[in-house]
């Protein structure tokens, strides 16, 4: 992208670091006068070389370091991998396990997907939303802590199952939260879809169309709401997801229409976070009785892991999309090389083809429509082109602006 | 009410992800939602250093972002406090011997409350704020 800068003769300015409250990400835009007419996006302030010190790990370490990838999807890190080191080794986790696998997946979900329901309410200025919706999620994160023992990354996966058991106690308790949390949620959905500002700020918002869907090989509800029917969990069946007969949600199904916009993206996510609820409860009730583990100890799994030879993948629908685990083991108690494959790589860059076209106001809805694990941008510069002006503007000034949107779109209300 | 007697402003925090994992990130966030509701206490989260009183860091510190912290630390008006949330800022977790972070924080910049935990709980952190506060009001 240098290059341009130098052909619009713009140095380019490294101001000051601006998360505000994200994670570090930079969109750079440049508009003329109020529309963007091209956008780019810079990834590497969150580099930790992860599968580098991964590879100095033995086979139970590692899957804890496979976790702390992100900490919203620890599950959808850490299952794959266990998923991977079972199929280097031949091994199946009892059924009990994979019922278990689908609780603590689907509630990681749930979770989510609240967080980016309310991230969305307050890039759009809608901050009731975001209270409302964090609201409900305390009662996921209640639920998670019942289960595992931490709210957030809780160490739950291991090679051939799981490491704690649920309970008849805490299966009545739990029970008893969804059906709490259902009706949250219910009101949420009521609230989000017909909401006039939501409708006024989402619809036709980040447009894409299915044809440029695949062909950038979008994942996971960014795909499902164009229409693509895509889900691991549902075309591999992974853990006990095909004996619950699982079906993915496509946009159509929820609003009657792939709008491939932020509106069907929300839809999407919240038929969702309502259908993992069901699943959760399916899966309680009709789990099996059994051991939760195929080995009695890690260090067993660690032994029998160390004379494993070859190489595997493990797959699974992380809320934002596709995870692919990729290990090569060389008979040793560490992975020969290790690699991951994250959905918001693919999701994120996507919106570059999106912007343009769109109002500044807009940018960080079109930002956030991904889910990049929590809508991210470090710091945008705005590039005028009638002007030549160029402006370095921030996260706050985005939100700033599109509040002041959202305020114009309402009217005095 | 033995906070009244040091709450006699509203904190105003920034804060500054340094490469974490991210889990503690939204459990500072939800620190600030319903349930915990960290603006009953005035704490505010604020999108620039510059009005910040409190800085909250997460995350082992990533080369690529000692010098910036180091600068949004510069930016910040005095009196202020630092609180660092979460292990990785002692010692860097599990990416202790990353060679591309460079934890402890301390190393760059001075930090006043530290709140271990992987991550820490959001009554947890609202607890080191209060702490940074009385550390504010002293000086
Ligand atoms: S302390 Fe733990 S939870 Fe917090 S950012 Fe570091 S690895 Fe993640």
């Amino acid at each position: 992208m240098s290059e341009e800068y130098r052909e619009l003769g713009v140095s380019i300015p490294i101001g000051p670091f601006h998360p505000a409250l994200k994670e570090p990400i930079g969109f750079r835009i440049w508009v003329e006068g109020e529309k963007i007419v091209k956008a780019d996006i810079r990834f590497g302030h969150n580099y930790r070389g992860i599968e580098l010190i991964g590879a100095r790990r033995n086979w139970i370490q590692i899957l804890y370091l496979a976790e702390r990838i992100c900490g919203i999807c620890s599950w959808s890190h850490q299952f794959p991998l266990a998923q991977a080191i079972e199929s280097l080794m031949d091994v199946r986790p009892p059924d009990r396990a994979n019922y278990i696998r689908v609780v603590v997946g689907e509630l990681e979900r749930i979770h989510s997907h609240m967080l980016w329901l309310g991230v969305l309410g307050h890039e759009i200025g809608f901050d009731t939303l975001l209270h409302l919706t964090w609201g409900v999620r305390e009662k996921v994160m209640d639920a998670l802590e019942l289960i595992s023992g931490n709210r957030v990354n809780y160490a739950m996966a291991t090679i051939g199952g799981v490491r704690r058991d649920i309970t008849e106690a805490k299966r009545d308790i739990l029970l008893r939260k969804l059906d709490d949390l259902l009706k949250g949620v219910e009101t949420l959905r009521d609230i989000v879809l017909t909401h006039k500002l939501v409708l006024l700020r989402t619809e036709g918002v980040g447009r894409y169309d299915r044809e440029l869907a695949l062909r950038l090989c979008l994942q996971g509800p960014m795909a499902r709401m164009c229409g693509i029917r895509k889900d691991v969990r549902q075309d591999e069946g992974v853990a006990a997801y095909g004996d619950l007969g699982f079906r993915a949600i496509v946009a159509r199904d929820v609003v009657g229409k792939d709008g491939c916009d932020a509106y069907s993206a929300t839809a999407v996510r919240v038929a969702e976070t309502i259908q993992s609820i069901n699943l959760v409860r399916d899966a309680l009730m009709e789990m099996p009785p059994g051991p939760i583990s195929a080995f009695p100890k890690p260090i067993v799994a660690l032994t029998r892991a160390s004379k494993a030879e070859g190489e595997a993948i493990g797959r699974y629908e992380a809320p934002r999309g596709e995870v692919i685990h990729y290990v090569r083991a060389a008979k040793s108690d560490k992975p020969k090389r290790w690699k991951v494959r994250a959905p918001s790589l693919i999701n994120v860059y996507s919106t570059k083809w999106v912007f343009p076209g769109h109002q500044i106001a807009d940018a960080v809805v079109i930002a956030a429509q991904p889910d990049p694990c929590i809508a991210c941008t470090e710091r945008a510069l705005i590039v005028d082109l009638d002007r030549g002006e160029r402006r370095v503007v921030d996260h706050a000034y985005l939100t700033e602006l599109s509040r002041r949107k959202s305020k114009e779109v309402m009217g005095d209300v | 009410m033995g906070l009244q007697r040091f709450i006699k402003r509203s904190p105003w925090v920034f804060h500054l992800n340094t490469g974490g994992c991210n889990a503690c990130d939204i459990e500072i966030l939800a620190a600030l939602t319903p349930r915990y509701d960290a603006e009953r206490f005035g704490v505010k989260l604020v999108g620039s250093p510059r009005h910040a009183d409190i800085l909250v860091v997460s995350g082992p510190m990533t080369r690529k972002d000692v010098e910036k912290a180091k600068r949004i630390y510069e930016q910040m008006p005095s009196p202020k406090a630092v609180v660092a949330v979460g292990v990785c800022t002692m010692g860097g977790s599990v990416f202790h011997d990353s060679p591309f972070v460079t934890a402890p924080i301390s190393d760059h910049i001075p930090v006043d409350v530290y709140i271990p935990g992987c991550p820490p709980r959001p009554e947890a952190i609202l607890h080191g704020i209060l702490e940074a506060l009385e550390k504010l009001e002293v000086e």
